[in-house]
């Protein structure tokens, strides 16, 4: 994949240090960016000024999550989610492999911030490699909080921030039922913070440069900068950095625009919605303008699928993928999922008898809302936009039969596979 | 009163239901759904027995709500 930045009307901010000849060391991080002041409690009063939100996909503001654990008693503990559990997603691998300081840096300050002196940067255990070179980087720095860099089951719920917690914990990387919450009650009993890698590389530079700073870029509802990861029909795929606000039609364009004729743009990833491509151009990206088009932000993905491609079929191998991935712990998804995996292939690929759309429909709210984490919720949410977004589609598929675009070779991308 | 399922401690023993058919059906797996979290007064006491009989204590009973007229959500006592 490519990672290209092109500056937007602010130009880019995390990606400024990026370089092509290979990662940011900690001299050329400091030469970027200069040294980390020294921050304090006082930090929070600036994120939350800032109206910095989670860049993991829940979009919470992380000023308020800051203080409810630094109003916790006793220590803290500050979570670093690099796990990336979305297969679509390029843009916390790209932090963590390129500019790994800026992220460590975001956890230095959070960590002083809420008065933590553990921290743990969580990715993929089978990512070796990876977990090697962030070692390195926390060895060569000097931070007063203790970070471990701790690998995790490269599962798609192992992320999930309770899941995060238990395994930390000593338990299985499985979400936990709440409440306690993390922030009340995470590792080893202590009030934690679990934030995704990106916010914290946006928190890194808000305690340099300050929340007007911030607040320059994107709406005054949705300010800064986000990373978005473009993908399917486009030109050129890859990891670009835009205001938040910014037209998805825009950050197609900023991926070298479509390379085919769309059908559909699938925004927010595998937790995310599909928009009919015209309808989902003009809308801004930001949580509140995604969700009233029908959609989500998610973690900032955008791909553009072909009309030559079958929505459905895509849609069909995406929900099998989601539902061998649970945690196996719920029976509304332990059952429910695989049931609606089966009704989307049969919609999917066999067809012609007009019962695929009952049973979905049936199926669905039996689902819905009914797991310890948003796991199952996700999955309903890709579907109902799938049949809403290829309505007619569907009805075809249903009493004909399958139509050609099944026969394309699949377009969204899943883990083990080459991008 | 608001009756809580832990989906993870839920086995679908389905004792609930028995116990609670007011409130509780089971879907085609056995897992309990449940028509509504607040539990009226004049069931209140169907709805604690039923949460003491399941077998792992995945459905759960608690009395810092209660239900007021209109109140879909039901509140907290104060205090």
């Amino acid at each position: 994949m490519n990672t290209i930045t092109v500056g937007h009307r602010a130009g880019p901010r995390l990606l400024a240090g990026l370089s092509y000849y290979g990662p940011a060391g900690l001299p050329d991080h400091h030469r970027q960016h200069g040294p980390l002041p020294a921050v304090g409690r006082r930090l929070i009063d600036v994120v939350d000024a800032a109206g910095l939100t989670g860049r993991g996909g829940a979009g919470f503001p992380t000023g308020r999550k800051m203080r409810i654990v630094a109003g916790g008693r006793g220590s803290k503990v500050v979570v670093a989610n690099g796990c990336e559990g979305e297969p679509a997603s390029s843009k916390d691998r790209l932090l963590l492999t390129m500019l790994p300081h800026l992220v460590l840096d975001g956890l230095a300050a959070a960590a002083a911030a809420i008065g933590a002196r553990d921290a743990y940067l969580c990715v993929h255990d089978h990512e070796a490699s990876l977990l090697e070179s962030l070692q390195a980087a926390v060895a060569a720095r000097k931070d007063s909080v203790r970070i471990q860099v701790s690998g995790v089951p490269g599962r798609y719920v192992a992320s999930e921030q309770s899941a995060l917690v238990q395994y930390l914990n000593g338990g299985a990387a499985k979400p936990a039922f709440s409440p306690p919450r993390p922030q009340e009650r995470g590792v080893r009993g202590l009030p934690t913070l679990v934030n995704n890698v990106e916010t914290l590389a946006h928190l890194a530079l808000i305690a340099r440069y300050g929340d007007r700073w911030f607040r320059s870029a994107g709406l005054p509802a949705a300010p800064g900068t986000m990373l978005v990861t473009v993908g399917g029909a486009v030109r050129r795929p890859g990891v670009y950095e835009i205001e938040l606000g910014t037209p998805v039609g825009e950050a197609v364009a900023r991926a070298g625009g479509l390379a085919e004729q769309p059908q559909a743009l699938l925004v927010g990833g595998y937790f995310g919605a599909w928009l009919p491509a015209g309808a989902a151009w003009p809308v801004p990206m930001t949580h509140a303008a995604l969700k009233a088009a029908g959609g989500a932000l998610g973690a900032g993905m955008v791909i553009a699928l072909p009309a030559s491609s079958c929505l459905l079929a895509e849609t069909a191998r995406i929900v099998r993928y989601l539902a061998d991935e649970g945690a196996g712990q719920c029976g509304p998804c332990v059952f429910g999922l695989p049931a609606l995996a089966n009704a989307m292939a049969d919609l999917a690929y066999h067809g012609g008898r007009g019962r695929a759309g009952r049973q979905l429909a049936a199926l669905l709210p039996l689902v819905e809302r009914r797991g310890a984490c948003k796991h199952p919720d996700g999955v309903t949410q890709l579907i109902r936009s799938a049949v809403r977004v290829a309505a007619r589609d569907a009805r075809e598929h249903d009493v004909a039969g399958p139509c050609r675009g099944i026969t394309r070779e699949p377009l969204l991308p899943l883990p083990g596979e080459d991008l | 009163m608001r009756l809580r399922v832990n989906p993870i401690a839920c086995t679908g023993h389905g004792m609930c239901a028995e116990l609670l058919p007011e409130l509780i059906t089971l879907d085609p797996w056995g897992y309990p759904l449940l028509a509504s979290e607040m539990v009226p007064q004049a069931l209140a006491g169907h709805a604690r027995r039923a949460a003491d009989a399941c077998p792992t204590l995945a459905l759960l009973a608690d009395d810092s709500f209660v239900a007021g007229p209109g109140v879909r959500h039901g509140r907290r006592h104060a205090g």
